[in-house]
């Protein structure tokens, strides 16, 4: 039960921390302690990255997941554009061959500023949170969001010139998002107004690929802008309160990314590659409180660590139904 | 394994401090900005920019804006695309539904108010059933002046040709030339000795002739909607009727504000305009 507090404790911004001893399992205890007499192992990992850091593999999990990240979108615009009424609306409102879709924070929002929720988006409202739910939660950003999208190519920007010593990265805090999460909670019951939803670059690009672009994309790209220059994927890491919607609704899913110590030789090559490398602290030697943890809630699921890991320690795990993938 | 030594007290640097503090400056910064941003939106509401013609069913101008979830699905059932998603500009109006009438009204070719039954979130209230039951506006003169006004019944003039024009990318649904198909309003030319477009097209008068034109047979109802009594409109929206000698287009009760009169008006611009009724609740009770 500590590991679902400091998994909510994270998503809300704390820093992780390192656990007590009474905490770690005696396996791991013993594992902690002896993994890294294997001089040879180590060794061979080693020339192995080495061989990885200039023939440079194909990054499978992003593909894909840039692939479905693409489809759903585009199954919007080709569902509008040759009127097949497969996927109707936007993300943030939708029908699913006629089935109601709400996104959880747009509905949220909606029903703060409405007080009031008709059936219709009940229904939409609770498909979705099951979906997510079962799915993984924070999945929603890493696998469907546009902005996520944009915002990676971004950070490939902004990794280029901080390289290159032109810019440099302010990283700020993560309890941010609690705070934007709040006051556009109190804004939308004060005002009566969907605030949020005015500068939701997750809606805005949404309608902006179905109905055409317009005005509000400026925004999006000034967003994007700051995170080139300024601080790195800012708006997914310290603002977007859909990210922590969603990051409360994965926190008990079932869906999860576990970490296997046994198997784990500290490379950190993971944590260089994560969206949100806070939930990857267990990986540490000396953190990991069993020979299996999963990672807490605000893992988006991207899947970077699993194809990133030179001793496959990380991968996709539906609970109860074995090793998936 | 190593014994844990007694954990040090953490110390904190100054200059490590200094650092905190200055990130949590930063973070506060950027979080209020961005609610500061958000907050702008609020100007072209209060100034009332937003206030625009809206879908059939809308609620309230602020109820409205409360409970739409920006998601278009009202705009992908139009079958005449008169509805159109606001931007940026229009602060919290973003992303909402909007109509403009003079470059495509809302004809009610759909019949069953698709837009209302797209709606997840009951802005575009499910109350309704009838296209005579919405009130999305009010129809008026723009100009009330007899001797200034553009329309042309007031002037006594007739319309022959294309109204607005051969580019006019507008549809209407024209019942005797395909029921089920919209088609261009350049597509269809009128002859007229006395301008009643306003009347003519009105998709609630269209209706009011219909059922009348329909009960005489007996045993028999023509169409699956008048099986319904309210789908007969009860009121009439508008006439042409003398009114000082002049003949003048005459906005009645039963006009909805949907848009066609101010569509089809050939002068530009239009002799008649819809008037957006942000209170359109009242009016639809």
């Amino acid at each position: 039960m500590s590991g679902m507090k400091d998994s909510l404790a994270e998503l809300f911004g704390r820093a992780p921390r390192r656990p007590h001893q009474d905490e770690i399992s005696a396996e791991a205890k013993k594992l902690h302690a002896t993994q890294k007499n294997d001089p040879d192992r180590i060794a061979a990992i080693h020339a192995e990255l080495a061989h990885k850091a200039i023939h440079k593999e194909p990054q499978i999990w992003r593909r894909r997941r840039w692939a479905v990240l693409i489809a759903v979108n585009l199954l919007f615009v080709v569902s509008y554009w040759l009127d097949i009424q497969l996927l109707e609306g936007a993300l943030t409102g939708s029908r699913f061959v006629g089935f109601h879709m709400a996104d959880l924070n747009s509905a949220l929002q909606v029903t703060l500023a409405f007080k009031h929720m008709v059936l219709n988006l009940v229904i939409g409202t609770v498909t979705v949170f099951i979906m997510w739910w079962l799915l993984g939660g924070r999945t929603f950003c890493s696998w469907v969001c546009p902005y996520h999208l944009v915002a990676e190519w971004a950070e490939m920007i902004h990794l280029w010139l901080v390289k290159k010593k032109l810019v440099k990265d302010h990283p700020l805090d993560r309890k941010a998002r609690n705070w934007s999460w709040m006051i556009f909670a109190v804004l939308a019951i004060v005002t009566g107004y969907t605030v949020f939803e005015t500068i939701s670059p997750t809606g805005i690009i949404s309608r902006a690929l179905i109905y055409g672009p317009g005005l509000a994309l400026v925004w999006v790209f000034l967003l994007l802008l700051f995170e080139i220059f300024y601080s790195r994927r800012a708006w997914c890491r310290y603002l977007c309160p859909i990210g922590l919607t969603y990051g409360l609704v994965g926190a008990t899913s079932p869906f999860r990314i576990r970490y296997n110590l046994e198997s784990c030789f500290h490379e950190g090559e993971c944590r260089k590659v994560c969206e949100v490398p806070h939930v990857l602290d267990l990986v540490i030697k000396g953190r990991a409180t069993d020979l299996n943890v999963s990672l807490g809630a605000d893992c988006t699921r991207c899947g970077r660590c699993v194809e990133t890991c030179p001793t496959n320690s990380l991968n996709f795990k539906f609970k109860g139904l074995g090793d998936l993938l | 394994m190593p014994k844990s030594k007694a954990k040090p007290k953490r110390v904190v640097s100054k200059r490590h401090q200094q650092q905190e503090r200055r990130r949590f400056l930063r973070s506060a910064a950027m979080t209020a900005g961005v609610v500061a941003v958000s907050l702008l939106g609020y100007i072209p509401v209060v100034k009332g920019w937003v206030n625009r013609l809206r879908p059939p069913g809308a609620l309230n101008e602020d109820r409205f804006l409360s409970s739409c979830i920006k998601c278009g699905q009202c705009v992908q059932v139009c079958p005449v695309n008169a509805i159109k998603l606001m931007d940026l500009e229009s602060g919290f109006g973003n992303g909402t539904p909007y109509i403009d009438a003079r470059a495509q009204a809302c004809d009610f070719s759909c019949d069953g108010l698709q837009c209302v039954l797209a709606c997840p979130t009951g802005t575009l209230t499910h109350d309704l059933n009838f296209p005579a039951d919405t009130r999305m506006g009010i129809a008026k003169l723009a100009d009330p002046n007899v001797n200034s006004n553009r329309c042309l019944a007031m002037q006594g003039k007739g319309f022959k040709g294309q109204t607005r024009g051969a580019d006019y990318q507008g549809l209407l649904r024209y019942d005797d030339i395909d029921r089920w198909n919209p088609i261009r309003v350049s597509e269809h030319p009128y002859d007229l000795e006395l301008c009643d477009l306003c009347v003519r097209q009105c998709p609630i008068e269209i209706r009011i002739t219909q059922c009348a034109e329909a009960e005489p047979v007996e045993g028999k109802i023509e169409r699956v909607a008048q099986k319904q009594g309210n789908e007969c409109p009860p009121i009439h929206a508008i006439a042409l009727e003398k009114v000082d000698g002049v003949m003048t287009p005459v906005i009645k009760e039963g006009c909805v504000g949907c848009g066609v009169c101010e569509m089809i008006c050939p002068p530009e611009p239009a002799a008649i305009v819809i008037d957006v009724h942000p209170d359109r609740e009242e009016r639809r009770a």
